[in-house]
Formats: C-alpha cells, structure tokens, sequence
C-alpha cells in the first residue's frame, strides 16, 4: 500500500480512454468531482480504431473520427495517445494468463495497459489511475477476482480507481484519503448496460460509440484465425507491424501450406495493397478489372499459376474462358500468363483462413 | 519561431497523430509543424488533436492524395 499526498492542491488522475462508453463515464464522474483528468490512450497496431478508413471503401464513408479523441473533446480534457507496438508485442505473444475465446489476452493486456499508465503517471506528478471497468462487463478481464490482479500487477495498487463499480471493491488510496467521495461513485455489476446508459442520460451524453465486443482486432474470430495462420507456417509466434496491418485486408486464401494470396476485396483495399508491391511478388488481371493480388510466402510456376486462377476469379473476368494476368516478381519482371479462372466451386472452403 | 516539417505520409492512423504529439512536446510556443500525410484520416484526427491540446490550425489543404495541415504550437 502507498500512501502519499497528493501532488497538488487538486488530485489528478489519468483515465484509460478506449473511445467507447465506459472510460468516458469513468472520467466524466472523475470531473464531477473536482478531480483535474487526463486522457491516455495506447495504440497497439490491434486496435479497431484507426486505419481501417484509410483502407476500406465502406470504412471511408463513415466519420473518420478518432473515438478517443472525441471522448476527450466531449470531456473537455487532454489526451495522450502512446504508441506500444513494440512492447505489446510480449503480452500477445507470451500471455501470462492465456487468451480468451481468440487471441485476445484481455487480462494480461489490461494489466500491460495499466502499469503504462501508472508509469506516465508517475513520470507527470499525477495521483492516481481511472477504468472504465465494470465488474462482470468482460468474461475475461473484468471479473471480481480479476480485478486485484490488473491492480498488483500492473503495480498501481490502491492507485487504481474504477469508479463504475468501486463501491463493490475495497476503497482505494483516493476514496480513504478524501481526494475522491466513496458515496458518489458506483457499484455497476454484470454484463447488463442499462446502468451505462442511465448515467449516460443523466450526464447528457448521447452519442457515443457502441461497444462491438471488443476494443480491438483480437476478439474477432476471423482475425485470429489468420494470425494463428500467420505463426503457425512461419513456424514461430513473431510479428511485425505490417503483418498484422495486412491481416485487416482483403481476403486471405492459403491454397497451400508454403504461401498465401492476399486479395483485395475493393479500390481503397487495392490501394493499400499497391504500397506493399515492391516487397511481394503481385498478381493482376490486364484484360478485365480485377483486384491486385500479393503472395506471401514462397511460391512455385504451379503454384503462381494457381495464384493467377484465383485472382482471375475475384474480378470481371470470372466468367470468362481466359483471362490475362500479369505476374510482377520481386526483381520487379513482369510475365504475361493466360489463365482459367477457377468457379467458385473448385475452391475449397478450407483455402479461405 | 522556426518551422518544421513532418513528414508521416504512408503512416496510417493513429500514427500521424502520435508523430506530431511527440515532436510538439519538444517545441516551443509560437513554432509551426507542417504534417505531410497521405491517410485521410489525418483531416479529421490533427485538428480534433489540437483542438483537445490547445494548439492552432493554421492551414488545411489536399491535393492529389497528399494532405497538409499546418499547426503552431500554443501554451498549455
Ligand atoms: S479486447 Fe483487445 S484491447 Fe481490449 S482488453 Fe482485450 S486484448 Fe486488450
């Protein structure tokens, strides 16, 4: 247990800020009780956030808004964006307390999330740490019995403050010392979100953006399944930012264990692609529109003969008797190949990851 | 007042917005940076950055995919 004053005449605390509702609740009910806040929010190439405008079409029409930096605006409070590609790549890779129903090593990620935290806060003169945890919210990490150990490991200990359900938690270091009021703060339970959005209206916030599962990629079944993919035939759980980058994009397809097709599935998706063309050897369609196409592994003449049926069949020629694609290697020399496309039938569902 | 350049074309969002956080803290009040950036995410993201930090947009504009927004730094 640490007891220090204040740094201050007014505590400061820095809240998680994910973008959805909880976190901004959690700092919202912070504000109203006098406690200055700021925002922190860490980017881990996973999240949802993000660049996925930058890639899909369908992702373009929608508001390119950053949500946490909304929130912050919203709150009126500063946010610190950090970037911890590097580090987290340990707590996906090596998750002390395992994954949850995909790759998603929520316990572990909370507790790496909150001891950044209690470092930037450290490091700022601030006072204590705030989450939007709910007890019961997450099957994972937000568990009674959880939630002391995000607190120990992470090393905030009693400098961490969940204000949506404190009440139900033994009172913390900012609860005893008066910085905050015990009373005024919540006991939220379960995976129920009316408490939520009861707050939500008594505050007047309206409009915030929904929870969808998961804040970030790792919950989602269908990218798991290819970064499991992606370890497994590299023989080794290793990453790099571009690889997790190119697993949100296009449709993936492993006809065979030593490579993989990576296919756009619209424009912006192409034009994405486009930017990786000088490090993998790319495939297109020249007599009808099509998708670019990049292979990503080590591919033989059957195998980028088969490459080209099947990126003939994602495009206009699909129906047609042949079409022509043009296969750039990684010297950079282009051959011309006319090719079958495949029906859709003569691609077995088990090629698609 | 000296004027910098930041050059984060071809980085996708949020790592322009990250890249110009960090070389604001280094800056004195009254310096310029001009964000060179490609994702248009950043039309959105670096003003609402700035709105949340204090600091001015000066100028936004994009041609042919490259996008420029210009900043100067305020006190905090
Ligand atoms: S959903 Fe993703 S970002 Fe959220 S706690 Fe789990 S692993 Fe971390």
């Amino acid at each position: 247990m640490t007891l220090a004053p204040p740094h201050s005449p007014k505590p400061k605390a820095v809240a998680l800020i994910s973008g959805g509702l909880d976190s901004m609740l959690a700092a919202r009910v912070m504000l109203d009780q006098g406690v200055h806040v700021e925002g922190i929010n860490f980017y881990t190439g996973f999240c949802v956030e993000g660049h996925t405008h930058a890639i899909r079409r369908e992702a373009r029409e929608r508001p390119k808004r950053n949500n946490a930096l909304w929130v912050a605006e919203q709150l009126g409070i500063k946010l610190h964006i950090i970037d911890v590609i590097e580090e987290y790549k340990d707590v996906v890779i090596n998750p002390k307390h395992g994954y949850g129903s995909n790759l998603n090593p929520c316990l572990d990620c909370k507790g790496f999330m909150v001891r950044k935290a209690r470092e930037w806060m450290e490091t700022n003169g601030f006072d204590f740490i705030v989450t939007g945890e709910v007890i019961g919210q997450r099957p994972m990490s937000q568990r009674r019995d959880t939630m002391p150990v995000v607190a120990r490991e992470s090393g905030a200990f009693d400098r961490l403050l969940r204000p949506l359900c404190a009440r139900l938690l033994p009172p913390t270091l900012p609860e005893r010392e008066g910085w905050v009021e015990r009373a005024r703060l919540f006991d939220f339970n379960g995976r129920s979100r009316k408490p939520q959005i009861a707050l939500a209206e008594r505050y007047g916030i309206t409009e915030y953006a929904q929870p969808a599962g998961g804040c970030c990629f790792l919950t989602n079944a269908q990218y798991s399944r290819k970064l499991a993919d992606l370890w497994q035939t590299r023989g080794e759980k290793r990453y790099e930012l571009e690889d997790i980058l190119l697993l949100k994009v296009g449709r993936h397809l492993r006809p065979r264990p030593h490579f993989k097709l990576i296919i756009a599935r619209d424009d912006g998706e192409n034009n994405f692609l486009l930017g990786f063309r000088q490090r993998y050897t790319h495939l297109h369609a020249t007599s009808h529109a099509g998708p670019l196409a990049l292979i990503d592994g080590n591919a033989g003449e059957e195998d980028i003969e088969l490459a080209a049926r099947l990126t003939a069949r994602f495009g206009q020629g699909r129906d047609a008797d042949q079409v022509t694609v043009a296969v750039t290697d990684l010297a950079g020399h282009t051959q011309i190949r006319h090719v079958r496309p495949f029906t859709a039938d003569e691609i077995p569902q088990t090629w698609y990851l | 007042m000296t004027a910098h350049v930041l050059d984060v074309r071809h980085l996708l969002c949020p790592m322009p917005v990250i890249r110009l956080q960090n070389t604001v803290a280094r800056l004195p009040v009254g310096d310029t940076v001009e964000v060179q950036a490609t994702d248009p995410g950043v039309l959105h993201d670096v003003p609402a950055w700035c709105r949340v930090h204090g600091h001015q947009v000066l100028s936004v504009s994009e041609t042919a995919g490259e996008i420029r927004v210009t900043v100067q730094v305020q006190g905090s």
